[in-house]
């Protein structure tokens, strides 16, 4: 076996075991901080493999978008909050596991049962390499223009509703509750500290 | 500077391909001369360029961190170090030997996993970005095609670790330092890959090699400085928050939060920290000079020089002095980048936390857009200047 393709094979080995394992920790882990830390483990092991299928742009967007920006804010709101005990024990733990287990596995099977199924052509066809760029270029902005614009009115949305949640004091009323909302209900009553002089006009 | 000795080892082993300097194949053809199979001397050569790469990073480290002692010194008029070796030349050596020796402590309550992680996941990312510094047309570890967006990719890795560390430390200076870190990296990131993308958009391709090599044609004149001014100065603006350096030092804050994320670090741990960030201080100055003042690319073109000398460029021995002149041009254009930033550390005042994501969300962003905007309208008109 020549070098390159022995080294591909034992680099494909150790990065889908830390995927496997890291997205089995995500799940099963209790704490919540090793968790988030876990899922930054296995999307960069995601972007490994990427890599060996000589897809580079998609392991660096990956990297970029997922590690860079969705597992740091994940981590980010994680340490906002910042608390360290544990959760509290909802009613009927087991049974809510053993639920999602029987889910999960359902799932699972069903998947492999798509895999297994699906006559796979193989070996598949040969990657385009370093001129990937510019195919998914003349892609987005051809075939998929609709796909690609609209992903991105989402995130215009998005960042619309994250806006408008941050920042309740700019509308007449409480976009959740209802009621009339502005700036004193978040800061506290301004009280003049001469009294004497600057009596409260209400 | 540093591949220089083996560019005139491998002067007799140097294949000149395609007009071009190519030490890869000199070694591997030579090894095979003397009856290693090809597999072999393919296995031996690639760990050679990683070494040299990463012996080059740290020396550089050593380098910029005398100078950071020495310009600090003579801004505050004192004198600075000049006692370890000539002119204190040993004094980062001395520093580093110190921490290495150091007890490395680990806070009793702190989370052992990650707070020995979180410096390791600072380090790596800034050592793997030298993958893509290019020192002269086949003088980098590998010309990959994404190149530059490589570097980008790579430095959102770091606020992981930054965040790690802040956690894991178990301090609330510690923690409020590694969310700083995360945010402004966060937001300085966005306007310096805009302005990283208005350089690509000029040089139609991500590939380091040919971002530098379309600034060449004419010298000094060519550079990206002159067609990308505004770009420039974003991305230098963006590069120094990046590298967490002052005016930009908000994480490490010492009125405000002790040290930051790096509070409860000592030794080796706080060692990886330290070189983490000279590491990329080093590579941003590169990274400029390879975007804005065309790499490796001396003022007047040498293509000119050695017709000017009546020499012919294919020749091993031109081909071996224009290797040589480009890494250094690339060495002395990266650290006069970097001098310019020890500057401006030690001149300049820490703005406050809500001014720094004030400059970066309001103004740096909509100018990078801007930037962005007018490059590709200029692009479109003159096609001839701007890479049509």
């Amino acid at each position: 076996m020549s070098l390159a393709l022995s080294t591909q094979w034992i680099c494909f080995l150790v990065l889908s075991t830390t995927l496997l394992l890291g997205a089995l920790g995500v799940v099963l882990l209790p704490n919540v901080v090793y968790a988030a830390f876990l899922l930054g483990g296995v999307l960069l092991s995601m972007a490994g493999l990427y890599l060996l299928l000589n897809a580079s742009f998609v392991a660096a967007a990956q990297v970029l978008v997922y590690v860079g920006a969705v597992n740091v804010l994940i981590l980010f709101a994680i340490m906002l909050v910042n608390k360290r005990e544990p959760m509290v024990q909802a009613r009927g733990l087991l049974l809510r596991r053993l639920l999602s287990a029987g889910v999960c596995l359902a799932l699972f099977t069903l998947l492999l049962q798509v895999i297994l199924g699906t006559p796979w052509a193989l070996p598949g066809p040969p990657s385009i390499g370093e001129t990937a760029l510019t195919r998914i270029g003349e892609h987005f902005f051809t075939d998929y223009l609709l796909p690609f614009e609209v992903a991105s009115v989402l995130l215009l949305m998005a960042m619309i509703g994250a806006i408008v949640l941050a920042r309740r004091d700019v509308l007449a009323s409480d976009v959740i509750t209802g009621e009339p909302a502005d700036q004193a209900l978040l800061e506290k009553q301004r009280t003049p500290l001469l009294a004497s002089k600057d009596a409260p006009s209400s | 500077m540093f591949m220089t000795p083996l560019a005139t080892i491998q002067l007799p082993l140097a294949t000149v391909s395609g007009g071009n300097l190519d030490l890869a194949r000199g070694f591997q053809m030579a090894l095979q001369s003397w009856g290693v199979s090809p597999g072999l001397a393919h296995a031996l050569w690639l760990p050679l360029p990683m070494v040299l790469v990463l012996t080059a990073a740290v020396v550089g480290v050593l380098a910029s961190v005398w100078l950071e002692r020495k310009v600090s010194a003579a801004v505050q008029q004192r004198i600075g170090p000049e006692y370890a070796g000539p002119l204190g030349i040993l004094q980062p050596v001395a520093d580093g030997l110190k921490l290495l020796v150091k007890e490395d402590v680990i806070p009793d309550r702190a989370d052992g996993l990650l707070f020995t992680l979180g410096p390791v996941l600072v380090l790596v990312p800034v050592i793997l970005s030298w993958l893509i510094v290019p020192f002269g047309q086949n003088l980098l570890i590998s010309n990959v095609g994404v190149g530059i967006f490589l570097w980008i990719a790579l430095s959102s890795i770091q606020p992981i670790g930054l965040l790690m560390a802040g956690y894991s430390s178990n301090n609330k200076y510690a923690l409020l330092g590694g969310l700083r870190a995360a945010a402004q990296s966060i937001s300085y990131e966005v306007p310096l890959a805009l302005a990283v993308l208005a350089v690509v958009m000029l040089s139609n391709s991500l590939s380091t090699v040919e971002i530098v090599q379309q600034q060449n044609s004419a010298g000094l004149l060519s550079w990206n400085v002159w067609r990308q001014p505004v770009g420039f100065l974003i991305f230098w603006i963006c590069v120094i928050a990046e590298c967490e350096r002052a005016p930009f030092d908000l994480p490490e804050a010492e009125e405000e939060l002790v040290a930051g994320y790096q509070t409860e670090y000592a030794g080796m741990k706080f060692a990886l920290f330290y070189l983490g960030s000279y590491i990329n201080l080093v590579l941003s100055g590169l990274l400029v000079a390879v975007l804005y003042l065309g790499g490796w690319g001396f003022p007047l073109p040498v293509e000119w020089l050695a017709g000017l000398l009546h020499q012919p460029l294919e020749s091993p021995l031109v081909q071996v002095v224009m290797a040589s002149v480009g890494i250094v041009t690339t060495v002395l254009k990266g650290f006069l980048l970097i001098f310019f930033a020890i500057l401006l550390r030690w001149t300049t005042p820490r703005v406050r936390i809500d001014q720094l994501l004030d400059f970066g969300w309001k103004f740096l962003l909509p100018i990078a857009l801007v930037n962005l905007l007018v490059t590709a309208a200029l692009k479109l008109v003159f096609p001839a200047f701007f890479g049509g």
